[in-house]
């Protein structure tokens, strides 16, 4: 266990390189785009005089050098200050955290669904391989992996919320419904469903077909036929002696989608209004809130490298001839 | 075309009685309101924090028109109406505006609200802070308290938009000098929590979600509001909000919550009502920058050649279906003290506009094209990008090709209004109630401000058109004032650097059950919904 945290606490330090480059490579391309924070602001306004708009540009500190702007921005940081939001009137600190969660309970949510429908459909796949049982879990991985996810969740809002109206079609919760404990729960579960099942089904796809692929590369390994030899039920050489093995490609994986998967919950926020990060991030981009996008890359960048390293641990844990250095 | 009088301000020295006081049976209240409810209302996108008195953001106004009020209030002819000054009195020389300010108004925190707040409101934050108010309120020297509830504005030269400017919850809403004083007005947590004198109180905002506001128990007008909760929910994405009205979670969304392409199942729908007034005080309409910088569109032959191509009344039908009336002047008829149509037109001439486009020496080469420009279109939602392609089709009827280019709203923004980098734009300006405060930025050279927002573009100077718009803003005598607004058209309509194209029908899309929300000039972005209420 110390072991491990060491290794943790190694692998964190030497990501700070990592981190201030991410954070330098942002900045850099963030400036790149044409328009600037205050413009947005006065185009929302429908009219703006030159006064207001320098006056935004003061504020903002925008009508410094870029350099400057930058080194103020790093020294910010290095106080761990993530800056202020212009455009949102808060602290990028506190707008962060108050979406992490409700991004956070979608991702994990989504990741478990995907992982444990996934891994369960590639393994009875893998189990009758060619048979129809696996060519019906082919076609429909073929097919999650095809949908778009923002047109699955559109759909899903048609069938489920304006047709047959069982499920609200947006929101995390019930507004101002004052409900708590349990009550709370059930709602914000009831506002869950449509958007894990949507972020969900395009990983169900992915995870269905690597489990399958790495069950039956694992099958052909000379120990499963020793276990047969020595008489072994199949379930059991399949729960025991190939699922542990084959579930290294999975987890490698699932380490790598942490990124991709927040754009996935880019679409799925927009389409459920769901308050997360992604979002966020995505009406930041539209703003030129830089301060506050800068904030969210550097926080997810941050997520995927923890998440990364809990991989590395992961791997140890199921195949203890992998080591930690 | 109607010549009736649309604007009390322009009528000399006219003291106008406590209507709101005194207002009978009208078919907007024959059914008696029911009280009781929650409205939950579409919003997006999520505006940074709600005081319209320094930033002017229309869903900002959407939230802040419920809380806190104007003097005055337009009706939907753009009448002024009693709101927080119960009657007002302009002196025979434009120059001083006497309020008489509603007794026992008090702020959502117990505190009177008295003329020094009108003061405060005036000098210290329109004046300084708000986007347009600084050249709405220009000419107002002081604002003079005798006594708690009269406010008297003084003028250095009469002024006749400002009542106008003032008559809008949406655009000069009070604010407290109790709250704000001696602050930072764009740094006090006031502005996202703001306190008013409206009929809802603010009790909640969750960042990314939504914004709860109560019933005012001690508003001023006793009996309202009837409702007891406003919801404002936000939806960023179109599909969601059509799916929220139509499922009956949302109520109500404004400026257009739902794309075109959508209206021919929502107009189907009997759950749902479509208003389209309500807009009369921003007037928007779409119109075509021609920037005239650089040949060919330096010659106002080919501009003239390119608004005879252009069927707007096709555009308007096909692209707008029929949201939209096809525009001849840059002023809108929904402004109807000022809209001219005696004016030159340009209806549909394909041989004319070729004929003008040979005569300025831009004759069609063997492939049938003259020459190539661009078209950038404003990027707000498919209904633009449609519009941009329309256009694109029917220039390259008379010669001309045309290349379109899509991008985000800020490269829009500064590649049309600090770069200068564009041949012709399509997008959508608001008129508003007066053309001091909508119209005459696109024509005034003085208006050339690089990398200032929705400000003339076009480099079109003109001395004639100069003299008419800074004559027309400090002209006092109603008839002279027209007079020029008039020629100001005709000579925009003569020089073409803005082509206009067609005047928007915004809509408020609602429950059927919902009444009264649209019952001033400026509908659900100013008014205080202190009717609305849902019928049985």
């Amino acid at each position: 266990m110390a072991k491990d945290l060491r290794f943790i606490g190694r692998r964190l330090l030497k990501a700070l390189p990592l981190l201030l480059a991410v954070v330098l490579f942002n900045f850099c391309l963030l400036k790149l785009a044409p328009g600037d924070a205050a413009e947005v602001l006065a185009g929302e306004s429908a009219a703006a005089t030159p006064e207001y708009l320098a006056e935004l540009r003061a504020r903002f500190g925008l009508d410094r050098p870029v350099h400057i702007q930058l080194f103020n921005y790093v020294w910010k940081l290095a106080h761990l200050d993530l800056g202020y939001s212009f455009r949102h009137n808060m602290s990028v600190l506190d707008l962060i955290l108050g979406r992490l969660s409700a991004t956070l309970v979608l991702m994990v949510s989504a990741l478990l669904l995907a992982v444990t429908i996934g891994a369960a459909l590639g393994v009875l796949a893998s189990n009758k391989v060619n048979s129809w049982r696996d060519t019906l879990i082919s076609i429909f991985a073929m097919l999650s992996f095809a949908t778009p996810v923002f047109w699955m969740g559109l759909m899903m809002i048609v069938l489920f919320s304006v047709n047959l109206g069982w499920l609200p079609s947006s929101g995390m919760e019930t507004i101002a419904s004052g409900n708590t404990g349990l009550a709370h729960v059930l709602d914000v579960s009831r506002h869950m469903i449509m958007p894990v099942a949507t972020l969900a089904l395009f990983y169900v796809a992915v995870y269905t077909r690597v489990m399958r692929a790495s069950m039956l590369e694992v099958f052909n390994q000379d120990y499963v036929t020793t276990a047969r030899a020595k008489g072994l039920t199949e379930n059991r050489i399949t729960l025991r002696h190939v699922l542990r093995n084959a579930l290294l490609p999975l987890v490698t994986l699932l380490g790598v989608q942490m990124g991709t998967m927040l754009g996935g919950s880019v679409l799925v926020e927009t389409v459920f209004s769901w308050p997360g990060l992604g979002r966020l991030a995505f009406e930041a981009v539209f703003q030129r809130d830089i301060n506050l996008l800068l904030g969210i890359l550097l926080s997810c960048s941050f997520v995927v490298i923890v998440a990364n390293i809990l991989v590395d641990v992961a791997y140890t844990k199921l195949d203890p001839r992998i080591r930690l250095s | 075309m109607p010549t009736r009088t649309a604007f009390a301000f322009s009528r000399r020295a006219i003291t106008i009685a406590a209507l709101a006081l005194t207002v009978g049976p009208s078919p907007l209240f024959a059914q008696t309101p029911v009280n009781g409810g929650t409205l939950t209302f579409a919003l997006s996108p999520e505006p940074p924090f709600i005081l319209t008195s320094i930033n002017t953001t229309l869903q900002m106004g959407m939230v802040g028109s419920k809380i806190m009020e104007s003097l005055l209030k337009l009706d939907v002819d753009l009448k002024p109406q009693p709101l927080l000054a119960q009657s007002w009195e302009i002196s025979a020389d434009g120059k001083s505006y006497t309020f008489k300010l509603r007794p026992n108004v008090k702020w959502h925190d117990g505190k009177p609200f008295t003329s020094a707040d009108v003061k405060f409101t005036v000098m210290d934050v329109l004046k300084k802070l708000h986007p347009r108010g600084r050249s709405a309120y220009a000419k107002v020297t002081d604002v003079e308290t005798p006594d708690p509830l009269t406010a008297i504005i003084k003028l250095s030269e009469p002024a006749p938009p400002m009542l106008v400017a003032l008559a809008s919850s949406y655009e000069s809403p009070m604010t407290p000098k109790h709250i704000f004083e001696g602050t930072d007005i764009a740094a006090n947590p006031a502005v996202s929590k703001p306190i008013g004198t409206g009929p809802f109180m603010f009790k909640e905002w969750q960042k990314g979600s939504f914004i709860i506001l109560e019933k005012n128990p001690n508003y001023w007008d006793a009996g309202k509001p009837h409702l007891d909760k406003i919801v404002f929910r936000i939806i960023n994405d179109a599909s969601a909000r059509a799916a929220g009205l139509e499922s009956g979670e949302v109520q109500i969304g404004g400026l257009s919550p739902i794309p075109l392409t959508d209206m021919v199942r929502i107009e189907k729908n009997p759950a749902l009502t479509i208003e389209t007034r309500g807009y009369a005080y921003m007037s928007p309409f779409m119109l075509m920058e021609v920037n005239t910088r650089k040949p060919p569109l330096s010659d106002v032959r080919v501009r003239q050649a390119m608004a005879f191509a252009i069927d707007r009344d096709r555009m308007t039908k096909l692209v707008w279906m029929n949201y939209g009336k096809p525009a001849v002047s840059p002023i809108p008829s929904s402004v109807t003290s000022f809209h001219s149509t005696d004016l030159p037109k340009y209806d549909l001439n394909l041989d004319k506009a070729k004929q003008l486009l040979d005569e300025a020496g831009y004759k069609a080469g063997p492939d049938g094209k003259r020459f190539k420009i661009t078209h950038d279109f404003v990027p707000l939602g498919s209904d633009y990008q449609r519009t941009g392609e329309f256009i694109k089709q029917q220039l390259s009827r008379v010669g001309i090709d045309v290349e379109l280019r899509s991008q985000d709203l800020p490269s829009f923004f500064r590649r049309v209004y600090t770069d200068y980098d564009f041949d012709t734009t399509s997008l959508y300006y608001g008129a508003f109630a007066d053309p001091t405060q909508g119209v005459q930025r696109l024509f005034w050279s003085k208006s050339i401000q690089k990398g200032v927002v929705f400000t003339n573009p076009t480099e079109y100077r003109s001395e004639a058109m100069d003299k008419v718009i800074e004559a027309a803003q400090s002209e006092n005598d109603p008839v002279k004032r027209k007079a020029l607004y008039l020629e100001m058209q005709r000579i925009a309509m003569t020089d073409l650097p803005v082509i206009p194209l067609m005047e928007t029908r915004f809509t408020t899309i609602s429950s059927a059950q919902l009444k009264n929300h649209t019952v001033t000039a400026d509908g659900v972005i100013g008014g205080n919904f202190a009717d609305v209420y849902f019928a049985k």
